[in-house]
Order: structure tokens, then sequence, then C-alpha cells
């Protein structure tokens, strides 16, 4: 039930053409009842208006005739029962009525006794003349009238008009004379014309909401057209197009819809142009430094190699041009991985892979610079084993960023890293405990060239685009790369990655701040 | 012997120093600087190995590599400043043994080339057989049902590997290792390379291969599993 009435509701909200044919519904309706109403009213009053007039003129020249009938029998000179002047009365108005009777007669007394008989014609029953009008009658000398419903003695009712007047009967008591004029046949014509006017407005406001929902449509349906299109264009399918008919105002938003995606998919090539402009650059200066360089380095290491030869001096400069050299190199290769992202034209390679075999790898190789700078870099491991999807390539080059920059930073302290999975995520800790980062570095981390401190000698060559670029590659892969630190407690940077390529992630299994790291020890030893 | 090597690079600075560092280490080396020359230069020179840079003025690196490929297995490593793009993989699957980026540290240079150039001498006449085929060590040819299959000195180096320890499976690495003599962690896609070139000679039906077998995850071994 409720998910019925939120279905309507919803089909309330999304649909304008619902809507508007609702609407339209309800206000037809209402002016349509209300026009219905009116039409019966007048043609109801029209219709009785007239009956009642002749009725009111045929009642009176009733009693007149009545009056006339009773004052020849006076006049007689002969004494004649109530009985017989009553009947006379009677038979000399159903006379009038003809056959069959346009109405009945009755003739009431105000005192009911035998000496003052009661008649009436057609068998019509005294009940049919409403009490309030019997008292207006017999309170008055003039005529009253009053719509009823007129009763038989056989059973039979039909509505009515019911005119009455008193009449005296001479010797006898005061009588009320009354009309009785049935209006069945008005009232079938009435019917006839409530059932026309009511089948009518019912077959109005069903083809009124009709033509509103084909007219809606009309202009719905392109609307909905555009806004699939639209939807269409959104998701990358930039040649979609919406079909343009006549010069309406529907065709002049088509054609505007279409300016506007012909010139966003101008513009978008146009990028899509730039940033192929930009790779080919980014391959082309590759090209061209690198072979150049290949010449450099290969005479600086001609010259390093018989340095021995040379004089301090020479061979000092034969040295430095030797190390500089690696460090030009290591920078062109950092600066060639940015642009390469920022030209979007870095593609991941994924096989499944073994985060703690690659962790253990990138430690080995780290043993001779830690070793230079008396720093224990211990491994953690939460598991054994710990399958991933991920380019071991660029993951290598991030934990290897990572554990240089906390050697690098360590003080003395020993560094320990951490790898954990929990079967959705998989995530490295490196953590230090040297000099940290305070709360306004954090945020610059990552940024290209930034340095923790400008006054510190950079000792291991770092370019200052390792952590650049190491973002960049946690990014490639839908991960995740945070960095915590506390000043004099150390810094902690988290890698974490999903275990299936391109899943999303929703946590990592390894708390950031390094302190849980050391608990975790104990547990895996 | 001295050994001599092909130098096709455009590069006359490069290719200068190249000579400088390959005679300091008693190779003789000859040069070519466009693609256009090259075949008739390798064919005048007859080296011993080909140091050929993908990107040539004239014939393109990779057209030259699969030239020489069409008359020769002579080992050819390839010099390239784009390590990630289609041309290294274009330029293995036309033929080429081995590749090195620029820049690279001459040391670095030598072991690719000295990995190439060596042979596994083996003194005492050994004969493999694998599959359909007899392996004549020591004549460093394969044959199936008396029918010579002519393989480049890799992809016999390769088949050697696996053939001599069959059934035992060998990770990319180890190949990598073994075979081109990598000490660290290499370009895998050498290996899947060249092992397609392989089946493409020495198997029946190259999608369905029976003698070097993938197996899937680890790496490659040889015979029917």
């Amino acid at each position: 039930m409720i998910s019925a009435a939120r279905r309507v509701r919803a089909a309330w909200r999304q649909s304008l053409m619902l809507r508007v044919t609702s609407a339209t519904l309800a206000l037809s309706i209402i002016v349509v009842a209300l026009l219905g109403f009116l039409l019966l009213s007048r043609v109801t009053s029209g219709l009785l208006d007239s009956t009642q007039r002749s009725a009111l003129v045929e009642a009176s020249a009733g009693l007149t005739d009545a009056r006339r009938v009773l004052s020849a029998a006076n006049t007689g000179g002969t004494p004649v029962s109530a009985s017989t002047l009553v009947d006379s009365v009677i038979t000399a108005l159903a006379a009038r009525a003809g056959s069959p009777g346009q109405f009945d007669v009755l003739l009431l007394s105000n005192k009911t006794t035998y000496l003052a008989p009661e008649r009436g014609t057609n068998l019509v029953s005294v009940g049919s003349v409403p009490v309030d009008l019997r008292d207006s009658v017999a309170g008055s000398d003039r005529q009253s009238w009053t719509y009823t419903e007129i009763r038989y003695l056989d059973g039979r009712t039909a509505p009515g008009l019911v005119v009455g007047a008193p009449l005296n009967v001479p010797t006898v008591a005061p009588y009320e004379l009354y009309y009785l004029f049935p209006l069945t046949q008005q009232q079938q014509t009435l019917d006839l014309v409530r059932s026309a006017v009511v089948g009518t407005a019912v077959l109005l406001v069903l083809l009124v909401a009709l033509i509103v929902w084909l007219v809606t449509r009309q202009v719905v349906a392109p609307v909905r057209t555009a806004a699939r299109i639209a939807e269409r264009f959104a998701s990358g399918h930039l040649e979609e197009r919406v079909v343009v008919r006549g010069e309406d105002d529907l065709a002049r938003m088509a054609t505007a819809f279409n300016d506007m995606a012909a010139s966003i998919e101008a513009q978008i090539h146009q990028l899509e142009n730039l940033s192929l402009v930009q790779q080919r650059f980014v391959s082309d200066v590759s090209h061209e430094l690198r072979t150049p360089l290949t010449t450099v380095r290969m005479a600086a290491d001609v010259l390093f190699e018989s340095r021995a030869t040379f004089d301090p001096a020479t061979a000092r400069a034969a040295e430095l041009l030797s190390t500089q050299i690696d460090r030009f190199e290591i920078l062109l290769a950092d600066l060639l991985e940015i642009s390469r992202y920022d030209a979007g034209a870095a593609a991941l390679e994924i096989d499944a892979t073994d985060l703690v075999a690659l962790v253990r790898r990138v430690i080995d190789s780290a043993e001779p610079l830690a070793r230079r700078r008396e720093i224990e870099v211990r491994l953690v491991p939460h598991l054994d084993v710990c399958m991933v999807d991920c380019d071991a390539r660029r993951i290598e080059r991030v934990v290897r960023n990572l554990i240089g920059n906390a050697i690098e930073h360590a003080e003395g302290k020993p560094v320990l890293v951490g790898v954990g999975a929990d079967g959705l995520a998989a995530a490295v800790t490196v953590r230090d405990h040297g000099v940290g980062l305070s709360e306004e570095d954090l945020p610059h981390v990552f940024d290209r060239f930034w340095r923790a401190d400008p006054a510190r000698a950079r000792t291991t060559g770092g370019t200052g685009l390792g952590l650049s670029i190491a973002l960049e590659d946690a990014r490639l892969h839908g991960g995740w790369l945070e960095a915590w630190g506390e000043p004099g407690a150390g810094a902690s940077f988290r890698l974490t990655i999903p275990c299936r390529a391109g899943d999303a992630l929703v946590d990592s299994p390894l708390p950031l701040d390094g302190a849980v790291v050391e608990v975790g020890e104990g547990v895996i030893a | 012997m001295t050994e001599r090597i092909l130098v096709v690079d455009d590069d006359t600075a490069l290719s200068e120093m190249l000579g400088i560092v390959l005679r300091g280490e008693g190779f003789a080396p000859f040069f070519c600087a466009d693609g256009t020359s090259a075949l008739r230069a390798f064919r005048e020179f007859r080296p011993d190995l080909v140091l050929l840079d993908l990107m040539l003025p004239g014939r393109d690196g990779v057209d030259v590599c699969r030239d020489i490929r069409a008359e020769s297995g002579i080992p050819i490593v390839m010099l390239t400043a784009k390590s990630d793009t289609s041309d290294v993989v274009l330029g293995l699957e036309a033929g080429a043994d081995d590749y090195i980026v620029k820049p690279f540290k001459p040391k670095e240079l030598l072991a690719r080339m000295r990995a190439r150039l060596r042979r596994s001498d083996s003194l005492e006449a050994e004969h493999l057989q694998i599959g359909g085929l007899t392996i004549d060590v020591v004549g460093h040819s394969v044959k199936r049902d008396g029918t010579a299959i002519s393989l480049t000195p890799l992809e016999f180096d390769l088949l050697l590997c696996l053939a001599r320890k069959p059934k035992q499976v060998f990770t990319r690495e180890v190949l990598l290792q073994d075979v081109w003599g990598y000490r660290h962690a290499a370009d895998t896609r050498l290996v899947n390379v060249h092992v397609q070139r392989l089946r493409a000679k020495i198997e029946d039906d190259p999608d369905k291969p029976e003698i070097v077998v993938t197996v899937r995850g680890v790496g490659y071994k040889a015979g029917p599993s």
C-alpha cells in the first residue's frame, strides 16, 4: 500500500503529462458540473413555471365553476342533501378535467362529519394534500399552492402540483377545493434532460482529458526525447543530436540544444587534441632530451671510471658530474611521469601481485640506504601473503618512495612498515618516529616540489616530486594515499588500494597513525 | 675474438660515445646513421650483435629489425627513449631480443650485450627430447622429425632453459634472470613476446601450445601438463 502510494507520488512528481492532465481534468469537472447544474435548473424552472401558471388559471376557473354550481343549487329552492351537492360539484369539475384526467380534484371539509362528506376524483387520496397547505388554505380566502407527491388509493404515486382554495358550501360547511395536477410528464422530461446533461458532461470531461493528454504529449514527447538525448550526451555520446521537425518553439529548442551540443563537442575535441598534442610533446621531449642525456651519461661514466688518473680537483669534478647526472636523470624521469599523468596518458598494467613480497623486496633494496643512516626498517606484516590486483611497478614505486622518505626523516629511530588487508582493500603503512609533520605541513606533503623544511639539506637526492607521483599512482588504482604527522612524534603514510581492480574503497584495513602498528607487532610474532 | 657490433643510431654524438665505450671494452663497433642503409650495413659488416635505435630517419627501427630478422637470428638490442609505448612491444614482436631505455648506464648496456653474446658452451654432446622436438645443445639446432627448425639464439636459449627441467614451472622473473641475464626485476613483456614467437615456430597449433605451456598466474613450463 505504502509503496503504491509512493509510486503514485513519484509518478506525480516526475510526469508533467500526468500533472497537466489531472489538473485539466479537475478543472473541467468543476466547470462542467457548474454548467450542468445551471442548465438543469433553468430547464426545470422553465418547464414548471408554465405548468404552474396554467394550473393556477385552471384552478381558479374551477373554483368559479364550483361556486356557480353551488349557487345554482341553492337558488333552486329545493333543499339538497350535502352529499348530492358535493357530488354535483365534483362531477362538474371532473368534466372539465377531460379524459384521461389532466388533473384530479379533492373537495375537503374542515370538519369531517357525515354531514359534510369529502369527495375526490379518480381514487385520489386525501393524504396527497400536505397539512401545511391545508392550514394555509383554511386560514385565508386566496389560492395557495405547493409541490407534492400525489397519492392514490390504489397505491400509485406521482409527483404533482396541488393548488387549493377555500370553498364555502352554503348550509353545509366551509370546504376546501384542491386541484391536483400530476407532473409525471414533466418529471419524465426532466429525467431525460438530466440524464442527457450528465452523459454529455461525462463525455465532455473525458474528451477534454483525452485532448489535453494528446496535446501535452505533443509537447512533452519532444522534451522527453531531448532529455534522453541530453543524458546520453552527458554520458559521453557526443555525437547525439535531436531531430529537428518544423519551425515551432520545440524545434527552436531542439536547434538550440544541437547548437550547444555541437559547440561542446567541438570544445571537447579541441581539448582532446590539446591533450594529444601535449602527450606527443611529452613523448618528443622525452626522446629529444634522453638521447643527448645518454651521451652525457656515458661520457661522465667514462670520466668517472678513469678519475684515478686525474688531479684531485678534476677527479672531484668528474664525481660531481656523475652524481648530478644521476639526479638530473631521476628528475627528468619524474617530470615526464608527472606530465604523463597531467596528459591523462598514464595507464595501469594490472596483475595479481603479492603485496607482502613486494614490500619485502622494497625493504631489501632500501637496505643499503638504511644501513648508511643506521636506521632499522622493520616489516610488521599482518598477514603472510596479500594478493592484490595492481600495477606492481607503480605500487613498488609508491612504497619505495614512502620508505625512502621515512628513512630520510627517521632521525636514527626505527621505521615500521605494516601490510594489511580485509578482503576488500589492502594497505601499506610506513611509520617513522623522526621529526614529524606539523599541522600546517600536512596539507602540503603531496604538493609538487614541496619541502618540509627548506633549510634541510637534501642528501638522498629526492626530486620533490616523489610523493606527488605516489599520490597519482594511488589515485590511478582508485586508492588513497594519506599522511599523518605530529611534530616530534614522527609521521605515518598509508597507501590503501582495492584488492580487486575497479572496486571502490570504503575503509582502510590499517589505521593511519602508526601507534597501532607497534601493538600489532606482538600479535604477528 | 673481437665481437663485431653494428650501432644503428642517427645521433652522431651518441654513436661516437658508444664507439668509445665499446672499443674500451674490446668490441669492434660499426656505425650506420639511418634506417634505409641499415640492412646494407648489416650485410656488409656481418656483426655479432646489433644495437638498434627505434626512431630512425628513413626506415623505422621496427622495420629494420624485421628486415634483419628475416635474414639472421643474431642478437638485436633496441635502444629506445620510450619504454611505455607500444613501440617496445612492436620491436620485440619484430624480433628484437632485448631493449634498453635511454638514458642508460654504460655498464647496464654492456651487461645486456654480454648476456646476448654469451654462449652456453656445453662440452659433452647433449641431446634433449621435448614434445616431438630433438634439441642438439652443442650444435644449437632443433629438429622436428628430422626437419631443422630455425630458432634465434635467444629462442634457442629460452627453449633449452625450459626443456632442461621439464615439468618445472618457471616464473617470468626467473626466465628473465636465466635467459636474459637480468639481475633485477625487468619487463615481463620480454618473456611474453618471445614465448609467443617461439611457439609460432615449434608448436603444431600456437593457440593450443603443447611444448611451452602457460601456467596461469605463475609462468611457463615445458611439456604437457
